[in-house]
């Protein structure tokens, strides 16, 4: 059974050392299936709350539950799985393995976790990862280095990898900053396309207000944190 | 094994530091494995030079000069001892054989060696290995002369080739040539320095220096086929090897002809005599070793600099890995690998050109130095300096190992 909430942060306070919190968060919710603009300034704390979602930090005090399991009370590496299991995560810039090809980039989830594997659509991981780096536009690249690419098609890679073996949540940390204005919106509709196809509830975090309209649900971290950043 | 698999893929993506770091720790287990390994295969070489012999008796001095010239061809013999004195102990009740030698004469830096037919007869080497003729029979008359494998080889001699040979051990001015030598026979390879000998008989020595009582040529050579074995007299001869009949004899007669008291003669025991080398040798060995060691902790550091400088750019890395699910620990195991499997491939690579080089010096240094040289297998010691290294590699790799795993908790994504 799907739990309707993706996630659910309440009362939560972190710090990088445990007596001066950077972040307090009241409640912040995020429905199943959702995509959700987070915005605030830059160093408002927004890389931080996707630290604590992704149970890479944990919070010294609140709860915090991600597809149904509270992160808080979860061992490192039952975190750890949890996020490589059901969750794809997409940065600024430099998302790939710098030493890896496009493919072996992209079947890296797959090959960490047999959720992710199991998920796939195509017979094989290979073909699952031709299947996707070709619905990107990238076919043509698939062995290349990745140092090879231009920004805006690492870009792509990155989503690829991100949700293959359909995770259930997947995260974007300004993933258009390092774009020009013209490619965002194509990038912005690429990610849409094959979260939806993942069926994947989608958390986009911008500084940028101008893709704001897009997102069914905005939500800004001023308002659900009492920040302190 | 997808940790593995990137350990190797980052490794191979920066080749040329990867590269560098692995032939620096190669050289220095070359350096290591390569030493250990030409001690224990000189150790070899000589132990199985001379086998089945218990005594070698000599001229009064010390006993390792001794046991060099008597059987390795390595020095000179002080003093000559009578012929009287080696007939006495040829006889000697508790003998069962004895290898006369005569040294002193060489022919374009080979040795000659003047024996007698119980050196073919009785000489063993490597165990129960008796010498063999790869080409003809012994020397028997006065001006006969057999070669040693590697004589042959490297003057290209033949059956019925005249050598002459000269007075003394350097390419000398003095040369027999009065007395041209006919090859007789030539001796089976035994990778000992037997091959780089070449035997006369007793009989050709003294004829040799027939009118040289002086020390110099006699004024008119006498011609070869004036000289008869009935008008030579053999009077002294370097040392000889000795066999008794008893094991538990040696002791007894050692001391007697240590004690001996119409000549002052030395007798050694040549396996006690080895082991007094060795123990020379020894402290160069360390010394070696511990140069070899130093290189090894050099090698070892160039890795853990190569590694640690590289964490800084691989912070971003390890934040992608971490996205994807990698623990901490993982993480961790990650830069483990990397400098395990840097350290094993300088190993593999140091240990086989290791046994590359030895393979291919052990005829040179045999040829060139008299040194016997066995293709010695793997020791304890080399495996224990294999295991070393690739701990101390693994060890290592806990420096960037523990940075790397604190920046991963630490930076979390926000790395880069």
């Amino acid at each position: 059974m799907i739990s309707p909430e993706a996630i659910h942060l309440k009362n939560v306070v972190f710090g990088y050392e445990p007596r001066t919190p950077v972040l307090e968060v009241g409640e912040l919710v995020v429905e199943t299936g959702k995509r959700v603009f987070l915005y605030g300034p830059s160093g408002s704390g927004k890389t931080t709350l996707l630290g604590l979602i992704t149970g890479v930090l944990t919070p010294q005090q609140g709860s915090c539950a991600v597809l149904g399991k509270d992160m808080t009370k979860m061992s490192a590496p039952a975190r750890d799985r949890h996020r490589g299991a059901e969750m794809g995560y997409i940065f600024q810039s430099f998302n790939l393995i710098p030493y890896l090809t496009v493919r072996q980039n992209v079947a890296l989830p797959c090959h960490v976790h047999k959720r992710r594997r199991q998920n796939i659509v195509a017979q094989t991981v290979s073909k699952e990862v031709e299947r996707l780096v070709a619905r990107l536009g990238l076919d043509t690249h698939l062995d290349r280095n990745v140092k090879k690419l231009s920004t805006g098609q690492q870009q792509r890679v990155a989503i690829a990898r991100a949700v293959i073996g359909k995770p259930r949540l997947v995260i974007a940390d300004e993933p258009t900053s390092s774009l020009d204005a013209n490619r965002r919106a194509d990038f912005l509709e690429l990610l849409f396309e094959v979260c939806d196809e993942a069926q994947a509830t989608l958390v986009f975090v911008s500084h940028d207000r101008s893709l704001m309209e897009r997102f069914e649900e905005r939500i800004a971290l001023s308002e659900i944190s009492r920040g302190c950043a | 094994m997808t940790v593995l698999r990137l350990a190797y893929e980052s490794l191979r993506s920066r080749m040329f530091t990867t590269g560098l770091t692995i032939f620096s720790i190669a050289l220095s287990v070359l350096l290591l494995v390569g030493v250990d390994r030409i001690r224990q295969g000189t150790q070899v070489g000589f132990e199985g030079t001379l086998s089945q012999t218990d005594l070698v008796v000599g001229a009064r001095g010390g006993s390792l000069p001794l046991l060099l010239y008597a059987v390795f061809h390595i020095g000179t013999a002080n003093n000559d001892i009578s012929y009287a004195s080696y007939q006495y102990f040829a006889h000697h009740p508790a003998v069962l054989w004895t290898i006369p030698l005569s040294m002193g004469d060489s022919h374009r830096g080979f040795r000659v060696v003047a024996t007698d037919d119980n050196f073919y007869e009785h000489y063993r080497y490597r165990g129960d290995h008796s010498l063999q003729f790869a080409q003809g029979s012994r020397a028997e008359g006065i001006f006969d002369a057999v070669l040693g494998s590697a004589v042959a080889d490297q003057l290209h001699y033949h059956l019925g080739q005249q050598i002459v040979l000269s007075h003394g051990l350097q390419a000398s001015f003095l040369k027999h040539t009065a007395d041209p030598y006919t090859v007789v026979g030539i001796l089976a390879h035994t990778a000992t320095p037997v091959d780089r000998g070449i035997y006369i008989t007793l009989w050709g020595d003294e004829a040799m220096h027939l009118g040289w009582e002086n020390g110099a040529p006699p004024l008119t050579a006498i011609p070869e086929s004036q000289i008869h074995k009935s008008d030579l007299q053999i009077k002294t001869i370097s040392a000889f090897l000795l066999r008794t009949k008893s094991r538990m004899s040696t002791l007894f007669l050692q001391r007697e002809i240590n004690t001996y008291k119409p000549e002052p003669l030395t007798a050694i025991i040549p396996a006690f005599t080895l082991e007094d080398l060795w123990s020379v040798l020894s402290a160069a060995d360390v010394a070696l070793s511990l140069v070899s060691g130093a290189v090894l902790v050099v090698g070892l550091l160039v890795m853990l600099t190569a590694l640690y400088t590289s964490l800084n750019e691989r912070r971003r890395e390890i934040a992608v890995l971490r996205t994807l699910g990698l623990h901490a620990r993982q993480i961790f195991a990650l830069f483990i690998l990397e400098s395990s499997l840097i350290s094993a491939a300088g190993a593999a690579l140091g240990l086989a050109a290791a046994y590359l080089v030895l393979f291919a010096i052990r005829i040179p240094v045999e040829n060139r130095y008299g040194i016997p040289l066995a293709m010695v297998g793997f020791s304890a010691r080399v495996a224990y300096y294999m295991a070393a290294v690739v701990v101390a590699g693994a060890l290592l790799g806990f420096i960037p190992a523990i940075r790397a795993y604190r920046n991963a908790l630490v930076d979390g994504l926000s790395a880069g």
